[in-house]
Parts: C-alpha cells; structure tokens; sequence
C-alpha cells in the first residue's frame, strides 16, 4: 500500500507542473505584463512610468524564461517564470496588491472557511443520505414521488435565491441570527448558524437525488434479494447491505472534495462576509489581483490531488476486497 | 426617394452558433424520422406527461430565444445639415445605422423597451417608488410620490380606477388566450388525426382525456397556462409595468424575457463548443489506447484538478485583459459584449468537457471488445471508418444525454459567475445581472423584491422544466435504465 501511495503522489508531480504551466500561459502568455499593467491601472492613467513602476513593484520586469544579463544559476532564477511560477511548488506566494502576503494571508483564512465549510459538509452528508434512504425506503408510493418531485424543484433553484431569502427571512424578518459577519472562537456560531443550514437545504435537492439513484440501482442487485429471502427486515437490509455496498460510488464523490473544504465557499463567504479563502477569492477577482487568483487555483489543484489519493485510500476502507497494489 | 432598407442585419457570432444548432437539430429530426430505434426512443420521451410539459416550456423559450437572436441596426432618421442651403445637388447620403443592435423581439417588445420610468416602481404601481421634491400649483414644494409617466398613465384617479381596470383586462387577456388555444388545439388534433384511422371528435376527445400514446393533454394543459399569462401580458403590459420597474426605470418584464436568450446560449452553446473536443479526445483515446490515452488523460486530470470556478476566473480575468486591450475588434458595443458571451462559452466549455470525454471513453473502451467492432477490424476496415460507422452512433447517447443534462447547471452556473463578476458582460441582460442589480436593493425599506422575484420565476420555470426533459431524455436514451 505505502509504494501504492508513493506513487500516486509521484503522479501527482506531471499533474501539478500541468497546472502551473496552464496558469502560467494562462496568466503571462496570453496577455503581457503591460496588458495587465493597463487594465489594472486604468488605461487612462496607463502612462509608461505608470506602467513600469506596476511592473518594479510586483517583480513582472524581469524576462520572462532566460535571464541573458545574469549570471550562473541567476539566469533562470532572476526570471518571471522560475519567481511567479516554479516558486509555488515550495509554497512560496509572494505579495498580494496590497502588500501582504499571500501565504500568511491563506493560513489566517483557513480556520473560518474550514469552520463553515467542514460542519456543512458532514450535515449535508447526514441529511442527504437520511432522506434518500427515506426515499428508497418508501420507494414507488407518492411520498417517494413527491419527495423525488421537490427534489428536482429544490435543485432547479439557484443557490444565490437560497441564500438571499434565508437571509431576508431569518435575518431581516425574524431577526434570529445577524445578517452576517464574523466573530472568533466560540462566538463564531451565532454567525456560522444559519450559513451552515442554507448551504445543506442548498444543495440536498440534488444530493439526495443522486444517492437514491445510487440505492436504488442497488437494490435492485441478487444480494439484496438473498438478504431478502434470509428474512432480514428491510430496515436491516437498507443499513446493512445497501448503504455499505452503495459507498463505494457516494465515496468516488464525495472523499474527493474534503481537501477542498478548506477552500471555502466563494458565494456563501461573500454574502455573509466570513473573511475566508472563498471571500479572498471573490475580492482578488473583483480587485484583479493576478497573484492571489494565481496561488488559489495553485492551492486548489494541490488539494485536489490530495482529495483523489483519499478516495483511494477510503476505498480500502469501506470494501475488503479492494487493495492498493 | 431611392429604395434604401431601414435596417442593416447584424449576425453576432452566438447568433451564428444558435442558428446552426437549430439546424442541427432539424437535421436531427429528419435523421430521427428514418431511424426506426431513435424515434421508438423519442416516442417514449413524448409518452411521459413531463416531458411533454417540460418540452412545451421549452419550446416557448427557445422561441423567445430565436426572436431574440434576429439581430439588426435600425437606420438613425437623415440629420439635416444647417450649414448652408445649397445642398440640392447633394446626393443623399449613404444611410447611417444605429450603434444600437436590436432585435426582432426588441420590436416586438418596443412598447416595454422604450417606456422606461425613472427608476423603481412596483409591479402596477402608478406612482414612484421613491418621494420627489414637487411643486405644487401654488408654489409650495412637497415630497410626494409622482406618478409614473407610463405605468398605469391612462387612469385618471388609479386608487379608484386601477382594481377594476386590471380585473376587466385579465378578463379580456383570458378571454384572447382561450380563443388561441382552441385554434392551436383544433390545428394539433387536426395533426393527430391525420392517418390514425379515427374520426376527428374522437381523436380530439382522446387528446382531452389523455388516451393518446402520446402525451397530448399535458402538453396542451401546459400550452392553456402559457397562454393564458401570455394572454394576459398582451393586455395589461402595454399599459402597466406587470412586474415593476429597475433601478434605471427599465420595465423588469422586459429584461426578464431578454435575460431568456442569454440563459439559452450559455446553457447550448457551452455544450456545442466543447462537444467536438470531447468526442474526438474521449473516443480516440478509449479506442486508440497507448499513449494517446495517456495524453488525453493527462490533459483533462490537469483540467480537473483546477476547481472549476477559479479556472474559469482566471481565464475570464485573462479574456477581460484580452477585449479591453482591443477595442478596434468590435464595432458596437453589442458586438464586444457578444464575444465576452461566446468566450464564456468556451471557458465553460474547457472546464466541462472532461467529464463527457471520460464518459465516452469509457463507453468506447467497452465498444472495442465487442464481435461487431472486432469482426470490422478483422475484415481490414480502417480505423476512422470504423469510429465513424460502429462507435459514434453508439456513443451518440451518452452525447444527447450530456447537452441536456448539462444545460440546467449551466443555466444556473451564468447567475453565480455573474454574482461574482466573472460572468456575462454587464451590459448584457441575464438573470445573473438582473439578481445582481436587484440584490443591493433587499436592504431598502420597503424592499425593493420584484426584479428578483422576475429573475427567481424566469429562472426557475426554465431550470425546471430543463431538468425535467432532462430527466425523461436521459430514462429514454440510456439502455441502463430501461
């Protein structure tokens, strides 16, 4: 298992210099520094001293593979490529636009994304697969197609209305919890409340679909029928076999997105204004900060490497018979 | 005087793709016709009461979409030089086109296009929304709400008059839509009839009662609700603003149905660009193997382990830097904010195409093996005449289900990237700027709720019935689920 693993993080390698070279075209190639120079200044006041100084400032003056006046190691190193693109993989960001920097920035942020997102993801888990198995339990009656039926409506929802009227009903009208906002240690609750509880009525519609799918394709295997004819209760059948037999594919996607949790949720952080990642992300975007966008999605494909060698290993867990060779 | 045409016809390039997708799809439907297990296929999608319900929705929508799509520049009325009189001898100069693009449902539209207020009002108001400093005859200035130069204009006394005004139109706009409905019922039994053998009455009552293998009474129930509202529209729209006005006085009615075509785009388009790639990368790969499959798999892991929403910030972030860099590229603003749509297609589509091409090409690893695919490559049947011939009609499914599946989400996707301004250019009219706009605006007391409450019904009547055909195609088109 551990040579395994091993190798799979040496995959992991070819994955992320892809990643780096995308936003390095994506980011330097595409447009020149002098592009970006323009758009962010204003183009108005885009003088050429202007423009150069936006370059000094972020280190964008320097060539952009090969050095030709340095010397030895400097001239890769002293360039645009080896500062802003291979420096990541040591997880070194560099400075934000405003002067801070990235890195410290990212690890001051974690916590109140991980706050939000890690509660919202293990209710959203428990509520979803309840009401699936509900679902499954009552399967072919009108509560199932009912419930199937606001399933579909709840998902034809957009997550930006769910979370305007929750705000607007639970916080304007009956004024139980603040608008939004942000406080540290245990206080942080009475703000984190009711983010937590839009996000799992968000997104349980679509989940809870997706997992009765999974039991009912299931269900409908030779084992089920064997337990059946045992004379288990369907209770028993539904815990016992079902769901441990269904976790193989609500693993594939569920394991793969822990990592990423610690990414926040760009909407949900912005509209309560929770200073994590999400909302970092959100502000770089609407400020064009180029390097904070660039060292997100870095971090984002780190996590998800990370997220796709859990899975493998949760395999492991819930199924005897799988085994990382 | 000479025959100039008062107009000058604009094809933006999604116009462009729009039209060639529905000529796909025509194509597709004669295709469907002389193949006899596609339409046994489609023949259950028209038998699920959803699905045609979903269907007829749809349908209304792509006809707002395809109006929407019909673009042109309107002639600008011949300016008078005052400069000097001598210019009989001038020959009239050549027209001059308007640097606005509308259109065809612009002009069908222009009575809630051009009545705009001054800024908000609620839905049948006849007054403001906010107080105005006025003056009185006799001098004195008030703040009062003044009355809208549009809404509800041609009532005299509105708190009296409006109940009754409103009530006695609803009845006419009914009234219109019954009428429509009965001549639209009569055409389809009419069709229904042809060639099944049974007398008309009988074909009509089996349409009513729901007996037909198709199902023809929910499409026509959902046709009755359309029209009705429609109905309803026609005659109390030109007079009031149904459901309010924006900020800038813009009736919300007529942003909602513009917002329908943007809706649309995003949801096909992003599909269509990346459908090429995705075919041609899945199957290759699955049938090619070696290190074609490596690259191929290579590429979209690395796609993939981006989060999807910071690549396409990214690459909309570079495309912004890309059109503003350019400006000599379009000639309208029409014409700049249609290539910010189209790029956000292809971003879009360059993150969503991975999971169709890992889809067909597991499905083409599958096909490989079997004797009709072996059998081919023994005869010597070159490797692009058998992809062509044996494995693409057999993927073909797993295409359709994908476009349909994908379009709710996509549809849905446009409102949360225009939230957070990596989505359509903000001078296009979409649900995700009109939610945008009206979000601001929550905090306001009274709450300013209409331009949402237009964008959440649009929105959410167009996602619903996407994701119900959806759900109906896909129960049709997969041999897992039958």
């Amino acid at each position: 298992m551990l040579a395994y693993l091993i190798r799979r993080a040496l995959y992991a390698i070819p994955i992320l210099i892809g990643v780096n070279l995308l936003t390095f075209v994506l980011f330097f190639v595409v447009n020149s520094p002098d592009d970006m120079a323009r758009m962010n200044i204003g183009v108005k006041r885009a003088t050429p001293e202007a423009i150069e100084r936006w370059k000094v400032e972020r280190g964008y003056d320097k060539p952009m593979f090969i050095n030709a006046e340095a010397q030895g190691r400097e001239r890769f190193t002293n360039t645009i490529f080896f500062d802003k693109s291979l420096r990541m993989f040591a997880l070194e960001f560099g400075r934000a636009d405003d002067g801070r920097d990235i890195g410290q920035e990212i690890r001051d942020r974690m916590g109140p994304s991980l706050a939000i997102a890690l509660p919202t993801f293990i209710l959203s888990l428990l509520v979803s697969i309840s009401l699936a198995l509900l679902l499954v339990f009552f399967r072919a009656t009108y509560l199932d197609f009912w419930g199937v039926v606001l399933c579909v409506a709840m998902m034809s929802v957009s997550s930006l209305f769910y979370i305007i009227g929750g705000q607007w009903l639970v916080s304007k009208m009956w004024a139980l919890v603040p608008i939004s906002g942000y406080a540290p240690g245990l206080d942080a609750t009475r703000f984190l409340l009711l983010p937590v509880v839009i996000s799992v009525i968000a997104g349980m519609g679509s989940s809870a679909r997706w997992y009765r799918t999974i039991f009912l394709e299931e269900i409908s295997k030779d084992y089920v029928r064997t337990a059946r004819a045992k004379g288990l209760s369907e209770l028993a059948v539904l815990f016992r076999h079902v769901l441990r037999n269904a976790l193989i594919p609500i693993l594939t996607g569920v394991v793969v997105v822990i990592p990423l949790l610690f990414m926040g949720s760009l909407l949900v952080e912005s509209f309560f204004a929770i200073p994590g990642l999400g909302s970092y992300t959100i502000d770089a975007i609407n400020a064009q900060d180029f390097a904070v966008v660039r060292a997100m999605v870095f971090i984002g494909s780190v996590l998800y490497i990370i997220g796709l060698i859990l899975t493998d290993i949760s395999y492991t867990l819930v199924d005897p018979r799988v085994r990382l060779e | 005087m000479s025959t100039q045409m008062n107009f000058q016809p604009v094809l933006l390039w999604t116009d462009l793709l729009l039209f060639v997708l529905l000529g796909a799809a025509v194509w597709a439907a004669f295709h469907v016709r002389s193949n006899a297990p596609l339409r046994e296929a489609w023949r259950k999608v028209g038998k699920r009461p959803t699905g045609m319900a979903a269907a007829t929705v749809l349908l209304v929508f792509v006809c707002i979409g395809v109006l929407d799509s019909l673009h042109y520049r309107p002639v600008l009325p011949p300016v008078h030089s005052s400069t000097n009189g001598a210019d009989s001898g001038v020959k009239p100069a050549a027209p001059i086109y308007s640097t606005e693009v509308l259109s065809v449902l612009d002009a069908l539209l222009e009575p809630l296009r051009a009545r705009t207020e001054k800024t908000y009002s609620a839905p049948f108001a006849a007054q403001l929304y906010q107080r105005e400093a006025m003056e009185l005859p006799d001098g004195r200035q008030v703040r009062a709400y003044p009355r809208l130069e549009h809404g509800a204009a041609h009532l005299d006394e509105p708190s009296a008059e409006r109940g009754a005004d409103i009530a006695q139109r609803l009845v006419m706009g009914a009234g219109q839509a019954v009428w429509v409905w009965m001549a639209l019922f009569v055409m389809l039994a009419t069709f229904v009839y042809r060639g099944s053998g049974l007398r008309w009455g009988e074909v009509a009552v089996a349409m009513l009662s729901g007996r037909t293998v198709l199902a023809w009474r929910s499409a026509l129930v959902t046709l009755a609700v359309i029209l009705l509202l429609v109905g309803i529209c026609l005659e109390l729209a030109p007079l009031y603003h149904v459901l309010g006005t924006d900020k800038v006085g813009q009736d919300v009615l007529y942003l909602s149905l513009k917002s329908v075509r943007t809706a649309l785009v995003i949801g096909t388009l992003t599909t269509l660009v990346m459908m090429p790639f995705a075919v041609a990368l899945g199957i290759a790969a699955g049938y090619l193997g070696g290190w074609v499959d490596d690259a191929v798999q290579y590429v979209y892991t690395v796609l993939n382990a981006i989060p999807g929403v910071l690549l396409i910030a990214a690459a909309v972030l570079m495309m912004q830097v890309v059109i503003d860099t350019h400006p000599e590229w379009f000639d309208t603003a029409a014409e700049r904010s249609d290539a910010r749509l189209l790029a956000l297609c292809f971003i879009l589509g360059m993150t969503s195409w991975t999971g169709l091409a890992r889809l067909l090409r597991g499905e083409t690893l599958k096909l490989r093996e079997l004797e009709y695919v072996q059998a081919a490559r023994a005869f010597g049947v070159k490797t692009p005449a058998i992809l062509h011939r044996h494995i693409l009609p057999n993927v073909m499914h797993i295409v359709l289900i994908a476009l349909v599946m994908d379009f709710s989400g996509l549809v849905l996707a446009e409102a949360v990237l225009s939230y957070v301004g990596i989505g359509v250019d903000p001078t296009t009219i979409s649900f995700g700027t009109m939610i945008n706009m009206a979000r601001a605006e929550l905090a306001r007391e009274p709450m300013v709720w209409w331009s949402l409450a237009a964008a959440f019904c649009f929105m959410f009547v167009l996602v619903l019935a996407a994701n119900l055909f959806a759900d109906v195609v896909r129960d049709a088109f997969d041999p897992r689920r039958s």
